[in-house]
């Protein structure tokens, strides 16, 4: 074997000594991909029209055009629906996840981040901490757009603060999904036709527009076993009252399953789609 | 000959049963250029994708600057930098923004990251675009800046995959001019191209993989030599084409390229060229076009494996299929 030796002259410093990324290194790695994230969501017209126009029409849409003919026992529409609208938004919201993943992917951006010595860690995380500050400013703006239109929290300021808790949470959830989601397909049209109707299904067969009760029997038993209901039903239960323990567990456990299932699945598939 | 900055043994990959890279074998010495050369699907990236510690190989070893790629990652990630084949920039960040990004990810000192990014901005020619968002940039504007990330931290050894597919010439060009001046700053460089002529230039040694294999090595001169043939091109009036095929046949291999268009594939070089042009003198056959054409990549190709290196040489090859493959 020929002699191996760091080149003699101006080709940087000492012979490299193998070291790992300190823990300090690695979130300060995630808050500049996050930083880059953040950025360039607020320069992609699409992103801007999932997280703000879209889901303000939605809104006005079923306020004024269904909200007169769905009555809701017990409760105004508005009040009833605006839970289901901030869940539905972060649902939709999160195919920017698997969007810009796919995009980076793609594009060549993550072979070059994976050629430089940041953090490993720093990609997926960035990428879902940039996606939880877009959650939260939907949901303020959501919040703002509902009290316009007749929304308000019957409960208190520390239940309405616990109910963003778990919407934030689920929204959190669900970037990891679609983080693997964007991974798998790595082609942002591709991520965009395959979360689409997957999310249409269980946002729109769920408690965010119509009680369950309404549905045929068979769409109920979906309806109401599944994550998007459960994240709905706690968030309505801490901003309407009522019964609110058993809604906020379920959803929690709802949420932690999906990010134990999915968590590993996105980081298996991001360090082996090298 | 200098130290060993990047060396492979045995180097291959697999990906179920297709075998990306068979088994490949490498030096490049401090301070000098490998360009490796061949088609869509060779092996190329992935050889890059390798060295760069983005892919594990399923078997043999490479090292870089004489750390393990495999058994310390990290260590090598902090020598190396790397510019893909599709320019690997962030469309919604400006200029400055993307070598400032890069700037933080390879941990310089915050103070100094800005003052990096102007420098390279001024060096690429960027600064009037510095503040732009890069999908306004040419493609040309798209490869400098990608260059330019890719030497943010100063890294003695650099990975240039297919540097200037999809450039016009004007750009393409430009961009030789950049690398030879990096090389001549003391940067080791390992190249992919399809191009023989940006081999040609910028290369010390030059590598021909295909299928996964190297299938020759040698200087750019060598290569030419030993597998490439001087072809020379004659446009005649219809009715003199057989009879030029037939007084040609003795000089060299004559085939029909399109319409009244015959190639004679000469061996040696400037005097078999010289003996085309004096039997046509002398026989009074005056063509209406006549060219010489240098070996190219094809005829290395074809007379290496049999096979054409497929169009996709061609230089307005935009996309990038190998990725998907490789």
């Amino acid at each position: 074997m020929t002699a191996v030796t760091a080149p003699p002259t101006d080709a940087g410093s000492a012979p490299p000594v193998g070291h790992r990324v300190s823990p300090k290194q690695a979130v300060l790695d995630a808050g500049v991909v996050a930083w880059r994230n953040l950025l360039s969501m607020l320069r992609t017209p699409e992103v801007l029209v999932f997280s703000s126009i879209q889901p303000v029409i939605f809104v006005l849409m079923f306020r004024f055009v269904f909200g007169g003919a769905i009555t809701v026992p017990g409760e105004s529409y508005v009040n009833f629906l605006m839970p289901g609208i901030f869940i539905q938004t972060v649902a939709f919201g999160s195919i920017t996840t698997a969007v810009g993943m796919a995009t980076d992917l793609q594009g060549g951006v993550i072979d070059r981040f994976r050629s430089l010595p940041m953090a490993r860690s720093a990609v997926l995380a960035g990428r879902t901490i940039a996606d939880l500050v877009r959650s939260v400013w939907v949901v303020i703006l959501m919040f703002v757009v509902g009290y316009a239109v007749g929304f308000r929290v019957q409960t208190n300021a520390l239940a309405a603060l616990a109910a963003i808790g778990v919407i934030l949470l689920f929204a959190l959830a669900l970037a990891w999904v679609f983080a693997y989601v964007g991974l798998m397909t790595a082609n942002p049209e591709a991520a965009q036709a395959a979360a689409f109707p997957f999310l249409a299904i269980f946002v729109f067969a769920s408690s965010a527009f119509v009680p369950l009760d309404t549905m045929p029997g068979w769409l109920q038993a979906f309806a109401e076993h599944q994550p998007v209901t459960a994240a709905i039903n706690a968030a309505r239960a801490l901003v309407l009252g009522g019964p609110t323990a058993e809604y906020v567990i379920k959803a929690c456990l709802w949420c932690v399953a999906i990010i134990i299932v999915f968590a590993p699945l996105a980081v298996h598939r991001y360090r082996r789609s090298s | 000959m200098g130290d060993i900055v990047i060396e492979a043994e045995g180097l291959g990959k697999d990906y179920g049963d297709v075998v990306a890279l068979d088994s490949v074998d490498l030096q490049v010495p401090y301070g000098t250029v490998l360009g490796l050369l061949g088609p869509n699907g060779a092996g190329k990236t992935t050889a890059v994708r390798i060295l760069t510690t983005n892919l594990r190989p399923s078997r043999g070893c490479a090292r870089v600057l004489g750390v393990d790629v495999t058994e310390n990652p990290q260590a090598v990630r902090e020598q190396i930098g790397l510019a893909g084949q599709s320019a690997a920039v962030d469309d919604n960040l400006t200029g400055r923004e993307n070598l400032r990004l890069i700037g933080y990810l390879t941990h310089q000192p915050r103070k100094g990251v800005s003052a990096r990014a102007d420098q390279l901005l001024e060096q690429f020619g960027l600064t009037d675009a510095a503040n732009r968002t890069a999908k306004t940039y040419s493609g040309g504007m798209r490869r400098r800046l990608d260059l330019a990330a890719s030497l943010v931290h100063r890294p003695p050894v650099l990975f240039l995959d297919e540097p200037t597919t999809g450039l016009d010439p004007a750009s393409r060009t430009d961009l030789w001019g950049v690398i030879e001046e990096l090389v001549a700053g003391g940067t080791t460089l390992l190249l992919t191209t399809q191009y023989l002529e940006e081999a040609d230039r910028l290369a010390n040694r030059i590598m021909v993989i295909d299928g996964g294999k190297t299938i020759a090595e040698g200087t750019p001169t060598e290569l030419k030599t030993h597998f490439g043939a001087t072809v020379v091109e004659i446009t005649l009036p219809a009715e003199n084409v057989e009879r030029a095929i037939s007084l040609l046949g003795p000089l060299g291999a004559t085939e029909y390229l399109e319409g009244t268009t015959i190639g004679v594939t000469v061996t040696d070089a400037g005097r078999g060229a010289l003996d085309v042009v004096r039997t046509l003198d002398r026989e009074q056959l005056v063509p209406d076009r006549l060219v010489v054409r240098e070996p190219s990549l094809d005829d290395v190709f074809l007379k290496l494996t049999g096979h054409r290196a497929e169009d996709d040489a061609e230089p307005d090859t935009t996309s990038s299929p190998e990725r998907g493959a490789a």
